[in-house]
Order: C-alpha cells, then structure tokens, then sequence
C-alpha cells in the first residue's frame, strides 16, 4: 500500500468493516448460540444472547441419535474424491484450452458451463432409474462421479483461466529439453500453477460439501453425508431451535473452519481470469 | 505456434472431459425427452402410451406456468442486483486499510460455506418466524407489528436469504479485481481532484467490468437451479414457485413424470436462451 | 423400454459401472427404515438395542423430515429402487401402493400380535381389498385443545359438541391482542397435509365436498365459500398474525407458549401441550370434540396413521416383519410406558390401550378415541363422493393437486387474492388435474 492514509480515516474503515462484516456473520453466529441453549430458552421473549444456561446437552441429543461421523465421514469422501477426480480429468482439458486454442476453444467452455443449467429435479427419475439398473443407491462412487460431473465445468474453467496467465514459452522451452507431454504437464505446468489448483480444489470442494439435491435423493445409510443429517433435524414435531442449531453447527463446522483456515488463498485465488 | 501433433494431442486430452461431460448430458436429456412424450403415471401402473404434444400443452397452458417464470425472472434478477451492487461496495471496502482485515473478511465470506437447506431452516426458522423470530422481536422492540416475512414479502425473502448465501461468491471475485487495480492510477485520479464518484465510474467501474461479468455467469448457472431454499420456507406457495419447483412439483407430487420431464424441456430452453445472452456478454468480455 | 435400455448401456461404459463392485453388502440381518423424524418414531430409535438384542436383527435408521421423507419413499417405491425394508408411510399412500402390488401384505401377522386389535378405523385405512397392508404405529384425528383458565375469564363454558358459531364467539371473547393472545390458532400452511388437510376437516363440516360422485371438482359451491369466508373471517378476527404460513409446529409453539386461546389439531399434540417441561400452559389445557357448523353432523376432525409397511421385493421380508410386529405390539407400548410414562406411548392405535386402567388417567385418552371414532373415512362428507378419506381423497393425483389448492387458499389468508379467487383458481387446479389423470 503506497498511499498514505490518516489514522481517522482508517479507523473509519475498521468500524464500518467490522460492522458489515458481524451482520453479514450474525445468523451464524446465533445459530451458534442458539445451539448451546435449552429449547425453551431458544424461544425466549425477549430473545437472550448471552445470559443463558450454556448446555451441551443439543450435541449430547443429535450424537445419541445420529451417527454424526459416519455422515461426517461420507461428506468428506464424496467432496473430496469428487474433487480430486474432476481436477485430474480437468487438468488435461484446460492444458489444451489454454495452450492450444482454437476456434471452437470457447464455444466448448460455455457449452460446459451450459451443461450446469439441466434442471436436476426433472431428471431425477432418469438417473434414478439408470441408478438402479447399474445397482449403485446409496453407493459413495456413484456419488463421486455424479458430483464430480455436477462440478466439472466450473473445475474446468477455473483451470484455465490459470493456465492461461502461465507464459507458454517456459512449456516451450521444456518441450525443447526434451520433456514429455506428460511431464511437461505434471513437472513444469502443474508446480506453477500450485496456487490455481488449490483455490480450485477449495471453491469445488465447498460446492460438493454443499450439494442437496442427488446426495439426499440417492442415498439411504451407507452413503449419506451431511445434507441428509440435517434433513432429520428439519423440522420435527415439537420445539426443535436448539437441536437444529446443533446439528446446524455440527454440520457446517468443518468447511467453515477449513474455509477460515484457506481464506487467503480463497482471496488470492478465486479470479476466474477476471484479473488481467 | 502449435504444431499439428500438439494440435491432436490437445485433442485427445480435452477428450475425456467432453466424453463424460457430453454422456452427463445426452443421457438425462434423451431419456427427459422420451419421458415427455410419454403418459407416465407412476402411481397409475407407469409407462401409459405414447402421449404426443400432450405433456408440452398442458404445462405451458396451466396457469402457473407464466407466473413460475415471473418468479424464476425475478428470484435470479433480484439476487444477480443485490450481490453485483453490494459485492462492489463490500469489496472496495475491504480493500480499504482497517485493523483486523482478515478477521472481516472471514466474517463476510462465511454465508458461502453454509449449506443452502442450513441457511433456509435458519432463516426461515430464527428469523423470519413471525412470533419467535428474531427480526420479529426487533420490529416489536421498536413497537412496530412484525412483518409476516414468507407471505407478505415471499419472493423479497427468498432473495435476501439468496443473497445473503451469494455474496460472499461475489465479493471475493470482486475483491480480487479490484485488488489488483493499478493503486498509481488512482492515486493520480485522486491528485487531479478527480471526485469519488468519476474515480468510482471511470476508472473502478471499467475495470471490474471483467469481474462482474463472471459473477454474473456463474450465479445465473447456480440460480437457475435454486430449490432447497424455496422447498424448506414457502413450499412454492405465496408466488414463490419457480420453473424448476414447478417441475418439482409436477414430477414428485403430483408424480406425473412425462408432464414433469416436459417441464424440464422447457427448463432446458429457457437456460438456454439465458445462455445465449450471456454468451453475448461474456464472449465480448472473456476477449483477451 | 428398449431405448432407456440402451443408454443404460452408454452409461454403464463411462465407469458408473466400476461403482457396483463397491455396492454396500448389506448382512444378512440387517434391516433399514425409512421413518419421520417425529418424537415417537425417535423414541422408538432409542429402544432399537433391544429388539437387536431379542432378534439379532440389526437396524439402520434413515430419519428423514416429513416433506423430504415422502419424497424420497416415493420415488424408491414407485421405481423399484429397493433401498428401504420398511417404510413409514400414512394412510393416503398405504391403499394407492398396496394397489400397485408395492407393499407386502400384513395378513399373516402372529396371533401374538393380534391384529384384531387395531383400532378398526386405522385398519379400514391401511387396508386394501380387506388387507392389511400397513401397521399403524400411532394414530392420530384432530379436535380442540382450549385453555381452561381463559375460557372461564371469558365467562364461557366449553360444550360437548361445540359448533364453528360458539367457537368463533368464544375466539373472540379470548382474543386480548395487548396480551398476545390470540382466541383460536388453526393451520393456515400451504401443503396438502398441512393447511390443506385442515380446510378439508372444516369444508367438511360446512357440508361441502370437494368433488361430486363424477368427479367433478365443486370448489365453485356455495358451502366451499361459506367455509373459507368463515374461516378468514375468524381468523382476522381472533387468528394470530401471519396465520397463512403456520402449520403444526408453529401453531404448537404458540399454544404451548400460551399464545393461543383454542387450537384445533392433531390429537398427538395433546402430550406435547400437557407437557409442564415443554409447556407454560400445561395446567390449564381443556380438550373438547372438533365443531361442526350448525345442521351438519359430520364434525371437523381428521384421521391419519403413521404406519409401518414392507415394500415388495425386499430380501428381508422376514425380518422386516418381525421389527413391526415388535415395534406396534403392545408389549411395545408397555415397555416404553414402563421407562416414560403412559402419557408418552404411542397413541391411537390399539383397541386395547383405551381398556387399559393405567391408561384411563392420561387427560386426553378419552377424547382422543371419541376423535377418532368420529372420523369415517368411507363416508366423510354429507353429500356422496366417490372416494375415502377423511382430509384427503385416497387417488394419486390428490397431493399434487390437493397440494396447489391450498396453495392457492394461504394466498387468500395472506390477503394476496379473496376468497372467491382462489376457489375459483383451485376449482381450474382440480379439473385441470382430473382431466389430466382422465377422470
């Protein structure tokens, strides 16, 4: 920062942030708290923020009742190899689109992305049919597979995007060197656009952990991850605020943290080449 | 310059992600169309005959069609303004020096992390709720009557509940953007006395055209689909029923699947046209 | 459906076929249910150990909320996708599957387990044919939950069959809005089962009907207006605000946290109310059968099972069989009556927990079986129709089309359009939707 700014003015900037920032947040944040109340006092008039009884007995309730890891641990296989398996089909893709252009090169990008709009709820049938037929319900790799197509696109376009600000005269030159393809693409391209891959890797990842449609209708037990967690915490007969903010919370914290923890890579990386 | 094995090979490595992204398409889409013009009534003993135009007349002649795209209209419409407007304050915000900058900007990207069905049940639930919600306690506590915010303003709180999930997405990309803004060419903007307003439209402004543009294509893609957060507030009712609740709708209670996968049909063409005007857009713009 | 056949085959070479190794194996004796996540069928997961301990069959639970629920055991049933043992159904679906030849008949049950001993009510609506297809797991019909404390302030005695008139005058007379009391709480959300259950009970003891002996939709009638014109009326006048989104949950918040006057529901909401850990009012909550309007004896009450049946082509049959005859005996009500209370265990559907002595102490016992006596779901309306059910006509089409209607009737509660629009809007849904099935 080369301009030189007054303290007033930063400490403008701070309050204004801070406020925008703790409104945006505050939903969360009172899901958070309502989570560590008793039922009766999530309903309280006048609402209590802070003087309350702090109790665990929600997570005590929601972790008799459901198997929270097995969900847990189904989201993050899902998200993950979802992910992991679309950037190694996407990597080659986008090395093509970016380094060797043609002219049909963007008409095939914004045809990907088209392939987003498909209403799911109109295909449901459909897929759950061929689902049958191939007997993979409530199978984890046929949910890989269908996210990591869901996410594809996107994947796709990112990776390009990034490639595309990587001087194609490096590749050249290790292409000179002798270099293989493979290893051009795997030891020259892939280690400088380390930064791309991993913003990548997180935005898609948070899109496969957030996913609510194909995860809740083709699943049962061994499969489901959190999104159908929740849907038995939605709800209920009877006072339900306190538990649904826990199961809430338990099913929202570990993107979130893992989305605090990356946030900077987040700031830097999400350019979808708007960055010139 | 590429060569023509470089060509060939560029070829066969984009191969699979347009073999399975072409499949992922094809075959929903044939099987959409077959259902179509079929009458199938799963409730009714299933595949019932070839059903011809039927299922395309009937959708598009029932009285909620035009009001479902009135609302889908609307709903992406709406968010699409508030986030782009909003991402832009927020992100010049943001780039502005404060103390605690990470913390704020953690505390303004966190929406996006939260599943959609999450933040409808929140929302629906701890806020909008017209007796035990909290912006209901705030409205009496300044002795106004609580808005009934589902029924009386329904799509304005879909799309505030959309937005608040959406801006995140948009402020980072727009923080990105404008973070990369060349900070000499303002300062000399703001040595020539340019005012804040002719800084923001002639220099800002431009250069997050880019940026806009892109948040205006992938919210658009993820919009069109939204279903979660109509499914757990309203249920479709109060005008909210969009063209994909209505082929919900169709398909699942009403379990009319050939009517339903016309729907979808109609859902395909209007993302279609939809694309096609962002393609006009972006194409200009993704130019380099 | 040699064309899907085909692409199945283009799929299967993409690699969704590698999934299939990988296809969980499920054991011998492990069964899975689908249920709704309502307290009983929670407290039910609770005492799972002990039927694995009893049976060595083990359960796997997929606890689903109702809307999600439906959906998901629809399109499994309808598709044959197999994924579930037993499935919580209620009473609409229980005779449209069983007459596709989905579900499993219940005939063979052991005599152990006495089926006659179902409340024949429940088991004329989870029949088929003279079979049953589906265990009743509770039971529920509606009727008025009232606080006895205010309606003595008001100077007003509760009669046994009260009518929709005395209900109205007594609404209003408890309405104190300054207090935020509001006389009477009644479902206002847009839903088949919800709202649209609700409006059924009410039309029908108006003396409407929805559809003559032709099927042909009467939403157009005098007696429809009158009930909706009724009932917007009341509610403006003594309804809590933005009665046109609430539903079961929000009216029983607002009861228990003595909001409401009079609250005309489901019979199971009668533990919660009672409740003195749940609720502030549990001391003073009197229960009366649900009204009817004056001259008309069909009253508004509803009947409704959440059941347990066996889709067909399950490999588990046996089992499966075995868990509901556990989970909807009497031994099971006995036992959780031992650990909770009495007032705890499932209700309406045995014959024999109304003979129970232990039970006859529970408030809300006698009324809940008056209740659901009082529904005929063979003969709901006062003039005929071609259909059974209480709140909803057992076809196919009745929760999509049922399910637009009341849409259409919240958007009258919330002021967006009158009365006469949305029937006229519903009476378009309903011969749309009729035509479209070729009634």
């Amino acid at each position: 920062m080369a301009r030189a700014v007054s303290s007033r003015r930063k400490a403008i900037n701070t309050a204004v942030a801070w406020a925008i920032g703790l409104l945006i947040f505050f939903p969360i944040l009172w899901t958070i708290l309502t989570s560590f109340k008793t039922e009766a006092q999530a309903i309280a008039d006048p609402p209590i923020f802070l003087g309350f009884d702090w109790t665990l007995e929600n997570y005590r309730i929601v972790q008799e009742r459901s198997n929270y890891m097995r969900f847990l641990w189904n989201s993050v296989i899902i998200a993950g190899f979802s992910t992991i398996l679309g950037v190694i089909i996407a990597v080659p893709a986008a090395w093509s689109m970016a380094f060797v252009p043609s002219r049909r090169t963007k008409d095939i990008l914004l045809w990907m992305l088209s392939t987003k709009m498909l209403p799911a709820v109109g295909v449901l049938y459909p897929i759950y049919l061929i689902c049958i037929e191939l007997g993979v319900l409530d199978n984890r790799v046929a949910l890989v597979v269908i996210i990591m197509l869901i996410n594809l696109p996107i994947i796709v376009w990112m990776l390009y995007t990034y490639f595309r600000e990587i001087p194609g005269e490096i590749l050249e030159a290790a292409r000179m060197d002798g270099a293989s393809l493979r290893n051009e693409i795997l030891y020259v391209l892939t280690p400088m656009a380390v930064p791309g891959i991993a913003s990548t890797v997180l935005l898609n990842f948070i899109l496969a952990w957030n996913e609510a449609f194909w995860t809740l209708n083709l699943t049962a037990v061994n499969a489901a991850p959190l999104t159908a967690f929740i849907a038995s915490y939605s709800s209920p007969e009877g006072l339900f605020f306190a538990k649904l903010s826990a199961a809430s919370t338990m099913a929202i914290a570990p993107i979130l943290i893992l989305g605090w923890f990356s946030q900077k890579q987040l700031v830097r990386g999400l350019t979808f080449g708007a960055v010139k | 310059m590429a060569t023509q094995h470089s060509r060939s090979a560029a070829r066969l490595m984009m191969a699979p992600a347009v073999f399975v992204l072409l499949v992922w398409m094809l075959v929903p889409l044939g099987m959409t169309l077959w259902f179509s013009f079929r009458q199938y009534l799963p409730l009714r003993g299933g595949d019932l005959g070839f059903a011809g135009w039927d299922n395309y007349v009937r959708f598009v002649t029932s009285s909620s069609f035009w009001p479902s795209i009135y609302s889908t209209l609307i709903i992406v419409g709406g968010v699409l303004v508030i986030t782009i407007f909003f991402g832009i304050l927020l992100a010049m915000l943001l780039d502005q020096p404060m103390f605690g900058q990470g913390i704020v900007r953690i505390l303004v990207i966190a929406p996006f992390f939260v599943m959609p069905t999450v933040s409808a049940l929140v929302w629906k639930n701890m806020f909008m709720d017209p007796t035990n919600g909290l912006l209901a306690h705030l409205w009496r506590f300044f002795g106004a009557d609580p808005v009934v915010w589902l029924s009386d303003v329904p799509l304005f709180s879909i799309v505030l509940i959309v937005s608040w999930q959406w801006l995140p997405f948009a402020t980072l990309i727009l923080l990105t953007a404008i973070q990369s803004l060349d900070s000499d060419q303002l300062e000399a903007a703001e040595m020539d006395g340019a005012p804040h307003l002719q800084r923001f439209w002639y220099i800002i402004l431009p250069h997050l055209s880019r940026a806009i543009t892109i948040v205006l294509l992938i919210q658009t893609i993820f919009l069109l689909s939204i279903f979660a957060e109509i499914f757990v507030t309203t249920g479709g009712a109060f005008g909210t029923r969009t063209l994909t609740y209505l082929i919900f709708q169709r398909v699942l209670e009403s379990q009319n699947i050939g009517l339903g996968s016309a729907g979808g049909v109609y859902a395909i063409i209007l993302a279609n046209i939809v694309a096609i005007f962002l393609m006009r857009i972006v194409g200009k713009n993704l130019d380099t | 459906m040699t064309t899907t056949q085909r692409l199945l085959g283009t799929v299967a070479g993409i690699g969704l076929a590698s999934g299939m190794a990988a296809t969980a194996m499920a054991q011998d004796t492990t069964i899975t249910i689908a249920t709704v996540n309502n307290g009983d069928m929670v407290r039910m997961q609770g005492y799972t150990d002990q039927f694995t301990e009893e049976t060595g069959i083990g359960v796997e639970w997929v606890t689903l909320e109702e809307n999600v629920l439906r959906q998901r055991v629809t399109t499994d049933i309808t598709t044959g996708g197999g994924q579930f043992d037993i499935m919580t159904i209620g009473m609409y679906e229980a005779p449209i599957w069983a007459a596709n030849d989905w579900l499993v008949p219940l005939d063979d049950l052991s005599d152990d387990y006495n089926a006659e001993d179902i409340l024949p009510a429940m088991r004329a609506g989870l029949s088929y044919d003279g079979t049953l297809y589906a265990a009743p797991f509770y039971g529920e019909s509606s009727m008025i939950m009232y606080r006895t404390d205010l309606m003595e302030e008001a100077g007003l005695e509760m009669p046994e069959e009260p009518t929709w008139q005395f209900i109205r005058e007594a609404a209003a007379a408890m309405t104190d809005r300054d207090a935020d009391i509001n006389g009477i709480c009644l479902r206002g959300k847009a839903g088949w089962g919800e709202g649209g259950a609700f409006i059924m009970t009410m039309a029908n003891s108006f003396g409407a009907r929805p559809v003559n002996e032709d099927w042909e939709p009467q939403l157009d009638s005098e007696a429809w207006n009158e009930t909706l014109t009724f009932f917007t009326e009341m509610m403006a006048e003594s309804g809590p605000a933005g009665y046109a989104t609430n539903g079961f949950n929000e009216n029983l918040s607002l009861f228990q946290q003595g909001k409401c006057g009079m609250w005309i529901d489901a019979t199971v909401a009668a533990s919660f109310v009672t409740n003195p850990e749940e609720s502030e009012v549990a001391d003073s909550v009197g229960f009366a059968l649900a009204p009817s309007a004056e001259g008309v004896d069909k009253k508004a009450n509803w009947l409704w099972a959440w059941a347990l049946a066996i889709p067909a082509g399950t490999e588990q049959a046996d089992a499966a069989k075995q868990f509901i005859e556990w989970s909807t005996s009497t031994d099971y009500i006995e036992l959780v009556a031992e650990n909770e209370g009495w007032a705890n265990v499932p209700p309406g559907a045995r014959t024999s927990l109304y003979e129970n002595e232990n039970y006859a102490d529970v408030p809300f016992a006698d009324l809940t079986l008056a209740s659901i006596d009082a529904a005929d779901p063979t003969n709901p309306t006062v003039d005929p129709v071609p259909y059974t059910g209480v709140q909803f006509a057992a076809i196919p089409e009745w929760a999509g089309m049922w399910g637009q209607v009341s849409q259409e009737f919240s958007a009258a509660y919330a002021g967006q359009q009158s009365v006469e629009e949305a029937l006229e809007q519903g009476q378009a849904i309903m011969t749309d939707a009729l035509e479209a099935a070729g009634y």
